[in-house]
């Protein structure tokens, strides 16, 4: 994974200025004529009313590396928003009225899919954590269908509870939805999202989580089927103590869109935060997106921080965009880095377990497997990690020596 | 009892704007059971002749011949030479991120059978001699490489050396970088393989620390790309005491 690294540590006392001046790619007038950029992700226009959003065309930084043919209906047409049904181990959810006081608590749309959803759902899906003994839930959605529809889930983790909670995805779907998640003091939330889609399915997703005070988060995406999936986690680290692990992984084959954009905002004092996803790409038309947004706000002295993304091509035809964004507000932090890599094999991984007497196939098998164990490993629900590591032996079968 | 025979060999590197040769007529001949060094200064060779042995892609063949009991080496993929006998031991082995050791010897060594090692007796084997190596027993749970101290990593390519029994193994400057400890450590592991199941060695070294504790039957030196000179252990004697200068000097009228 030599090719086209890039690896950086901004000194304590750097300001960077990402997007201080106009980029080529326009999209700025977009926003009404004017052209002052928005000079920080945390200014982005937000609104739940999809009408004050201007018409996504698609050049726009937002949605220009996505599909937006595919994704239009989402963005523009009128969203089923019903309760739909569910499947639910470890826990009792409930659905809730659009009046719940939580709904909105967490954030709110940047972007107008998540927007048209936001104002089409008629109840919200409550999952509520309040044991301080470890829980494990996993909620399946599997008959969404393929009408165009709209859903909001809030998630909320009672301060000092500690759970794990799998929301697990398959079945067919044109689905846009908000989930919101609320790590209250002291708690430890692992969620899993993972997205084991039918093929024709597309999934736009916002998840907006805000960390509380000695809190733990742990937010891992797994993304593996599905032919558009474009999951955009931002997270919100609101108190001082707030630790959070985002990862991801995720396997494009042929023809198949992943797209993640990660942000993390430090908000309080001695916040922790650590984002890495990594992918493979197989096949013609394979595409993944990767964007990690990380911003260290005024007050948010002591802050540590690292992102990294890597993904991994095992064939030509296909592409992964890769873009760390760091911004620093405040010179008086522990530490700030990204990093950024997507090559092909190591061939020196490969002569090395050749070398042992293992065929080329088997040594490509094992180096992705290993490439992506190391999320793998972070999946903390036994069963479902050992399902993982299956399904991403499946995935492995389309892979050519 | 295998033999592997070098004959003539040329082998050739890309650089930018050409090639450049850098084995220029190699013959090296190693009945199974013995114990060859290769010494020589940097850059006259020797780890390319480790390397084109293994297979390695970076390493052309532009003339000359390997054999493996009358078998074309040349003609084999690396993990075929790997599963015929040979074994290359690397100086600088690559990391491996997520393929934990256990995974890795396991899979190595059913690659090499044939077949999957019946699990009890194996675990066995691999503790012995874990502990032989004197590796903590965590090493088998830690990614192949991944962190792992210089010496470390030797041991381990010893492990591998011991575990999936090649005919012959060609250790490329498995000395260097070990303390006195680690080199005693290393250097009788290699021979109790050579020991116990009659395991040819090729030990490509610059200094002659090692062979202190591994006893070569022949000695040769390599010198841009040939064989200078050959011997018995006497000539380890000689270079120690007097390096590599005369080789290197022009010939005194």
């Amino acid at each position: 994974m030599a090719a086209a690294t890039t690896e950086g540590t901004a000194a304590p006392t750097t300001t960077i200025e990402h997007g201080n001046k106009a980029h080529s790619d326009g999209g700025w007038a977009a926003t009404g004529g004017s052209f002052v950029p928005v000079q920080t992700r945390s200014d982005r226009f937000k609104s739940t009313d999809p009408s004050e959003f201007p018409n996504v065309e698609g050049f726009e930084s937002e949605w220009k590396l996505t599909p937006l043919k595919l994704v239009s209906p989402l963005i523009n047409d009128t969203l089923d928003g019903s309760v739909y049904e569910i499947s639910a181990v470890g826990t009792t959810p409930e659905w809730i009225d659009r009046t719940d006081a939580r709904i909105g608590s967490t954030g709110k749309p940047e972007e107008k899919a998540s927007a048209n959803a936001w104002s089409s759902f008629e109840k919200a899906l409550l999952v509520t954590l309040d044991s301080d003994e470890h829980v494990d839930v996993t909620v399946t959605r599997s008959a969404l269908g393929s009408a165009a529809r709209a859903a909001h889930t809030i998630i909320e983790a009672k301060p000092n509870s500690v759970s794990t909670v799998v929301l697990q995805n398959t079945g067919s779907a044109l689905l846009s939805e908000n989930v919101e998640i609320i790590v209250g003091d002291g708690a430890q939330l692992t969620l899993v999202s993972v997205q084991e889609w039918d093929d024709a399915a597309i999934h736009v997703a916002s998840h907006f989580a805000t960390v509380g005070r000695d809190a733990r988060f742990r937010h891992i995406v797994v993304s593996l089927g599905g032919k558009v999936i474009r999951l955009n986690p931002s997270t919100h680290l609101i108190a001082p103590g707030a630790d959070a692990e985002l990862f991801g992984l995720y396997f494009a084959d042929a023809g198949q869109h992943i797209e993640q954009r990660v942000y993390v905002e430090h908000v309080a004092e001695k916040t922790k935060s650590r984002v890495n996803y990594k992918g493979a790409l197989n096949g013609e038309g394979a595409r993944t997106v990767w964007v990690g947004d990380v911003l260290i706000g005024a007050h948010a002295a002591g802050t540590d921080t690292y992102e990294q993304n890597r993904n991994l091509v095992l064939s030509e035809g296909t592409r992964a965009d890769s873009i760390p964004n760091l911004e620093i507000e405040t010179g008086d932090i522990l530490g700030a880095g990204h990093a950024s890599a997507t090559g092909r094999f190591d061939d020196e991984q490969l002569f090395y377990l050749q070398a042992r007497g293992i065929t080329e196939r088997e040594a490509r098998r094992l180096v992705v497997l290993g490439f992506l164990s190391e999320i793998v490993q972070k999946v903390d629900a036994g069963e479902l990690q050992d399902r993982l590591k299956l399904a991403i032996e499946a995935e492995l079968q389309g892979v050519s020596a | 009892m295998s033999t592997l025979v070098i004959k003539n060999l040329q082998v050739s590197v890309d650089i930018e704007g050409g090639t450049k040769e850098i084995l220029k007529g190699v013959d090296l001949s190693i009945e199974q059971g013995s114990i060859h060094a290769i010494m020589g200064p940097n850059g006259s060779g020797k780890s390319t002749l480790a390397y084109t042995i293994a297979g390695h892609p970076k390493y052309h063949v532009t003339g000359g011949s390997i054999t493996l009991d009358g078998e074309d080496v040349l003609k084999m993929t690396v993990d075929a030479r790997a599963r015929a006998g040979l074994f290359l031991a690397m100086q600088y082995p690559v990391e491996i991120p997520g393929v934990t050791v256990q995974n890795f010897l396991r899979t190595a060594k059913t690659a090499i059978d044939g077949e999957a090692p019946p699990l009890r007796p194996w675990l066995k084997e691999v503790k012995e001699s874990m502990t032989e190596l004197r590796m903590d027993k965590a090493f088998a749970e830690r990614n192949v490489n991944e962190g792992f101290s210089g010496g470390e990593k030797k041991r381990h390519e010893i492990l591998q050396l011991e575990l999936l029994k090649p005919k012959f193994a060609i250790l490329d400057e498995t000395d260097s970088g070990l303390d006195v400890d680690a080199l005693k450590i290393v250097s009788k592991g290699v021979n109790r393989a050579h020991e116990n199941t009659g395991l040819g060695v090729l030990l490509i070294t610059h200094y002659t620390r090692i062979l202190r504790y591994i006893h070569p039957d022949f000695v040769h030196v390599f010198v841009d790309g040939r064989v200078a000179e050959e011997g018995g252990p006497e000539l380890a004697e000689r270079l120690e005491n007097e390096g590599y200068d005369r080789y290197l000097a022009p010939a005194e009228a």
